[in-house]
């Protein structure tokens, strides 16, 4: 049941994302003034239009483009940098270790959110920058996770047996540590997948992240609140796409770690 | 004991000025904060003179130098915007901030633990499953979402509840229930799995078998051996709830240490910003000394080194 409402909803939102031009005939930025805030249903437009006349049904749709291709990076991003320090800094122990430690300390000390608004403030908005400012507040937690696995892998008894055959350290690294490490870090990563979402949109709502008039669900939402007396599916459908996309990912991930990693703990 | 949390607090200072000393470097990497603050027809003699005036011409160490002086004795100068001393700034909205946050995690117990528990104890009846269903939907569901649906919901339409600001008990509900919702959603899971991982262990078998009442079994046996847990969980979310409250602040015009955060970094009020973030940053590491804390007083077993 997890399993297939996870899955649903993910292809769901892939769906929604790769054939977003072909779902909707409209396109998500043309405004068409005499046709502005229309009810769902109205004249063509599945569910209604904004305060420009913009087609929300093409707005949300590309909005899940966006938030997928936004969420993919950073995992993919988060997942190799913060993946390969947590590797490399639970094999060597000693000073790396202690650095990353220590590093990852100093970020925890910040709430998530507001160092990615931070970086974003100070590198400036705009999709990459919310893609590099999300990877470099996320990607402690990788390293974390993974420093921990590799400090336990190494202590058994077929690394220390190829240890002592005279396998190289980093053939030892590769062949032997990252493959046990490997799912760990899966997990991790499909559970980080909803969070890094939902935290993009509520960077762009507030915002530091995406800007209109690109459909982000964050920003719909945020421009959504000077017409909550009038238009109450600007909000409604923005939202329901990002919460429905967030659950999925989130079963998804569950699933994920119950049949791969049951002890792991995030 | 002691010594551990000297250490402890040595720590915590290391870390506090760890992260200043990168917000800084940070803020100084962005650019000029006082172009931002001039009018657009102003003469090059006059941005100079202001530059000089608070010490934006000196060089970066010496900066740095003034800005760690100032920061030990809770000093971040004037906000930019405000012409008002920045950490005094913070302090006045803290009260705000507590109090939202003190509300949630009220709520987040009184409501998270007992379901969690019964849940556990009353595993695959129907309030398993109906707790199971809100509190994934509950961690899917983002803050700020949940808050539009509510304001629509309670202020639009039935008109009971005010759409922002602060002032009674009216305006304190909407922000409680939405920077409550996820943490609540997160309690629930781990308690009602921390229950069940107990009530698994032999001595509640042997507890049942010398005849102690199910009450007994639970209140007593179970949820004493399941808080570690639970605490770890509330502490580390007690953290993120300052992490929450910028949203659900924003959202509901809260006076808070949270808005005043984002308002800060909008307008690129940068004294602000590092009063606001050394502030949330030392709270947020004491708040990680105190679970640590508690860890050793609910299980002996645990030694703090």
């Amino acid at each position: 049941m997890k399993k297939w409402l996870g899955i649903g909803l993910t292809l769901t939102a892939l769906l929604a994302a790769f054939a977003a031009s072909w779902l909707s005939p409209h396109d998500p930025l043309r405004t068409d003034f005499p046709q502005s805030l229309k009810p769902p249903g109205a004249a063509g437009h599945l569910l209604g239009t904004d305060q420009l006349g913009r087609d929300l049904f093409a707005r949300v749709l590309h909005g899940a483009r966006l938030a997928l291709f936004i969420g993919g990076c950073t995992v993919v991003l988060t997942a190799v940098v913060g993946g390969s320090l947590g590797l490399v800094a639970g094999f060597v122990e000693r000073w790396p270790s202690a650095v990353l430690m220590r590093i990852a300390d100093v970020q925890l000390s910040f709430p998530f959110i507001l160092l990615a608004m931070t970086i974003n403030t100070i590198v400036g908005l705009g999709l990459r920058n919310i893609i590099l400012s999300l990877s470099a507040a996320g990607w402690v937690v990788y390293a974390r996770v993974v420093r921990g696995e590799v400090l336990s892998v190494k202590q058994r008894d077929y690394v220390q047996a190829a240890a002592a055959l005279g396998m190289s350290r980093t053939r030892l690294l590769v062949r032997h540590v990252l493959p046990n490490v490997a799912p760990s870090i899966i997990v991790v990563a499909s559970l980080q997948f909803s969070s890094f979402i939902v935290a993009e949109a509520a960077i762009s709502f507030l915002g530091f992240g995406i800007q209109p008039p690109t459909p982000a669900w964050g920003s719909m939402l945020s421009e959504s609140r000077d017409f909550v007396y009038v238009a109450w599916w600007l909000a409604a459908f923005p939202g329901a796409a990002l919460a429905l996309t967030a659950l999925g990912v989130n079963l998804l991930g569950d699933w994920l770690r119950d049949t791969m990693d049951p002890k792991l703990r995030v | 004991m002691r010594a551990y949390v000297v250490s402890r607090l040595a720590q915590t200072a290391l870390v506090v000025f760890l992260s200043l000393t990168a917000v800084f470097a940070m803020v100084r990497l962005s650019g000029d904060p006082v172009l931002l603050f001039m009018p657009m027809d102003i003469q090059a003699k006059d941005v100079n003179e202001f530059r000089q005036r608070l010490g934006f011409n000196d060089p970066m160490l010496v900066q740095y130098a003034r800005f760690v002086a100032g920061a030990v004795r809770g000093d971040f100068g004037d906000s930019l915007r405000y012409r008002q001393d920045a950490m005094g700034l913070v302090l006045e909205r803290l009260p705000a901030t507590l109090l939202l946050a003190g509300t949630s995690l009220l709520l987040t117990f009184a409501v998270a633990v007992p379901l969690g528990v019964l849940s556990a104890v009353r595993r695959d009846g129907l309030l398993d499953h109906v707790a199971t269903i809100s509190t994934v939907l509950g961690q899917a569901t983002p803050g700020f979402w949940l808050g539009l649906m509510l304001i629509y919901l309670f202020s639009v339409q039935l008109r009971w509840l005010p759409t922002g600001g602060m002032g009674g008990i009216a305006h304190l509900v909407m922000p409680t229930i939405v920077l409550a919702a996820f943490y609540a959603a997160r309690v629930a899971r781990l308690t009602r799995s921390a229950v069940l991982e107990v009530l698994g262990e032999d001595y509640i078998l042997t507890a049942r078998a010398k005849g102690l009442g199910e009450g007994r079994v639970i209140g007593k046996h179970t949820l004493r051996n399941s808080a570690i847990p639970i605490v770890t969980l509330a502490g580390l979310e007690a953290g993120q709830m300052l992490g929450g409250a910028v949203i659900t602040e924003t959202i509901f015009a809260w006076p808070g240490l949270g808005r005043l955060t984002v308002q800060a970094l909008l307008n690129r009020d940068f004294p602000v910003v590092l009063a606001a973030v050394f502030f949330i940053s030392l709270m947020y590491t004491l708040i990680n000394l105190v679970v640590d804390l508690v860890y050793g007083w609910l299980d002996p077993r645990v030694h703090l080194r």
